[in-house]
């Protein structure tokens, strides 16, 4: 089972390697050395905040337009190719499938994001000749981004496990914008009495909170991160991963493929 | 084979020229819409709606703003304009959407202060940013610094001053000279030396070199101002002695009242003028002096000036 669900993983990863994906590096390095070189000279006392600032912001929503637009397109491109039928032929199950294209893809952005990481701590040693120890938290920062990528490659499965791929980009990045705004939500639910209280808490508990998972302004300043809210992100990632992927092999199972 | 080359050939060059008249006409849009984009940038005032629209990635935003706020004022100021009023909002939006953005503080509220044309000219606002600043960040002594700077220098304020250098003083990370400015500036001491220490402060707590080069300009022009107003005071008691003026300075050298020939920060020696005035040989050459200069001379000042 394990070495079917890697199977299905290495060869979403190495699809992925094929599709070009790991070409927005390109681009990322581009962005990052631009702004640390440009930076210092039109700003004022900011080098360092950018590169935290810029990097991480860069990390997360190239990685999340990568979640979304492979994401969308892992089952419906393999029914399109037919390739599906040949996988699914062989001893692998439908939910080994959904799984080990998850991991595929999660393993990919993992793969992008320590490139990524790499270049961000190069531009930080570029602009402050050193590193201090504040610079640690940007590692929990970016393994923050990290599960933030596992719940939008959930979701982007979910979706394309029975609906269309532009429908289910569009699911998804509505899902990640609300899901960003989770804290207004929340806020909104507190004031609102009744039934629409109610109902606004839910959806506010039912939408992945993904403004937890945001500390790059506070480790662009050197805040620490607790470690209870790192521990409780990871517990939250996790569960809300297993949610949507068990939701999109429920229905995978189900979906008539002839 | 002949054909697939031509076209690629034609299409590389019809490729360059629309990209060479691209950007001739965007060149051509810039120059009529001069500073359009900082006036776009203040559609959206509110930075409630902004980090909305940011989704939370608000600091790289409040860095794109405060960005904006440097580049508005130095174009204002490049153009000796004396319009800011940008200004204000934008270190606003910058600062509520990251109050933890020190620079912003820090330096606009001195973008904020000064009278025209080196600064916006209002105080007032600047002392509400940094009040901002500081109910966000109460542990950082700079804020303190800066306000009681403002109180002292805007305002002649010296109760303001006194209580915002003291409460930046008991702070457990301070600046040593803290508790020294609060003293001098209950007592109303020296104005020269107050001044000198202020940014003796300014150029030892920063790294910025523009603002360690700006805190060297005001030393130097503070120098230049003590100075001269010596060197008239004895030229007035000379002439009061002896009932002429001194035929140059090296006849208050000969009374023993100076060593040597009095030079300024940039090495060349006071001229004694027909009137009795002081003037520095070469007055655009020192940044800030208000005294030593020639009559209806304005102070000479920086094209960009960023102060403390």
């Amino acid at each position: 089972m394990k070495s079917r669900i890697a199977s299905v993983a290495f060869n979403t990863f190495r699809e992925a390697v094929r599709d070009r994906v790991l070409y927005n590096l390109i681009a990322f390095a581009l962005l990052l050395s631009g702004a640390a070189i440009l930076v210092g000279q039109i700003s004022i006392d900011i080098e360092r905040l950018v590169v935290v600032n810029l990097g991480l912001t860069a990390v997360s929503l190239f990685g999340v337009v990568i979640a979304i637009f492979i994401g969308i397109g892992l089952v419906s491109k393999e029914i399109e190719k037919r390739t599906l039928y040949t996988v699914l032929s062989r001893p692998v199950r439908r939910w080994e499938f959904v799984v080990g294209k998850f991991f595929g893809l999660t393993g990919t952005l993992v793969v992008n994001t320590f490139f990524m990481a790499i270049g961000v701590f190069l531009a930080l040693l570029y602009v402050a000749h050193k590193f201090e120890a504040m610079d640690a938290w940007v590692l929990v920062a970016l393994y923050f981004i990290v599960l933030q990528f596992l719940i939008v490659c959930a979701l982007a499965l979910f979706f394309s496990s029975f609906s269309t791929p532009l429908m289910s980009a569009v699911f998804t990045f509505a899902l990640f914008m609300i899901g960003s705004l989770s804290e207004d939500l929340r806020g909104f639910a507190s004031i609102t009495r009744g039934i629409g209280g109610w109902l606004a808490t839910a959806v506010a508990y039912l939408v992945p909170n993904f403004s937890a998972l945001n500390v790059i302004n506070r480790v662009a300043h050197g805040d620490a991160v607790p470690g209870r809210l790192i521990l409780y992100n990871s517990i939250y990632a996790l569960l809300y991963s297993a949610m949507a992927i068990s939701g999109a092999v429920l229905i995978f199972q189900r979906r008539n493929l002839k | 084979m002949k054909t697939t080359r031509r076209v690629n050939w034609i299409a590389g060059a019809v490729l360059l020229l629309s990209l060479a008249g691209a950007v001739g006409a965007l060149h051509a849009v810039d120059r009529i819409r001069q500073d359009a984009t900082l006036q776009d940038t203040l559609y959206i005032r509110s930075s409630k709606t902004l980090r909305r629209l940011s989704l939370g990635y608000t600091g790289l935003l409040a860095d794109i703003y405060w960005t904006r706020a440097v580049q508005y004022f130095g174009f204002q100021h490049h153009n000796d304009s004396r319009d800011f009023r940008l200004l204000a909002p934008l270190l606003e939006v910058a600062t509520e959407l990251d109050p933890k953005l020190l620079p912003a503080y820090q330096f606009g509220a001195n973008f904020l202060a000064p009278k025209p044309p080196n600064g916006a000219g209002k105080p007032d606002e600047a002392l509400a940013l940094i009040r901002f600043g500081i109910e966000h960040n109460p542990d950082q002594w700079r804020l303190y610094y800066n306000l009681g700077f403002i109180y002292y220098t805007e305002f002649k304020d010296y109760a303001g001053a006194t209580d915002a250098f003291a409460r930046g003083a008991k702070l457990p990370v301070t600046n040593e000279m803290m508790p020294v400015l609060a003293a001098r500036m209950a007592q109303h001491a020296g104005e020269f030396e107050t001044a000198r220490m202020l940014w003796l402060t300014t150029y030892q707590s920063t790294k910025e070199p523009a603002i360690r080069q700006n805190a060297v300009q005001h030393l130097q022009a503070l120098q230049v101002d003590e100075d001269v107003t010596r060197l008239e005071e004895l030229v007035a008691k000379y002439r009061q002695l002896s009932g002429k003026l001194p035929a140059g300075l090296s006849d208050l050298e000969r009374a023993g009242w100076i060593r040597g020939t009095p030079m300024d920060p940039t090495g060349r020696p006071y001229r004694l003028m027909s009137d009795g005035r002081i003037e520095v040989d070469d007055p655009d050459r020192i940044l800030f002096i208000t005294k030593g200069l020639p009559p209806g001379m304005r102070s000479p000042q920086p094209k960009v000036a960023a102060r403390n």
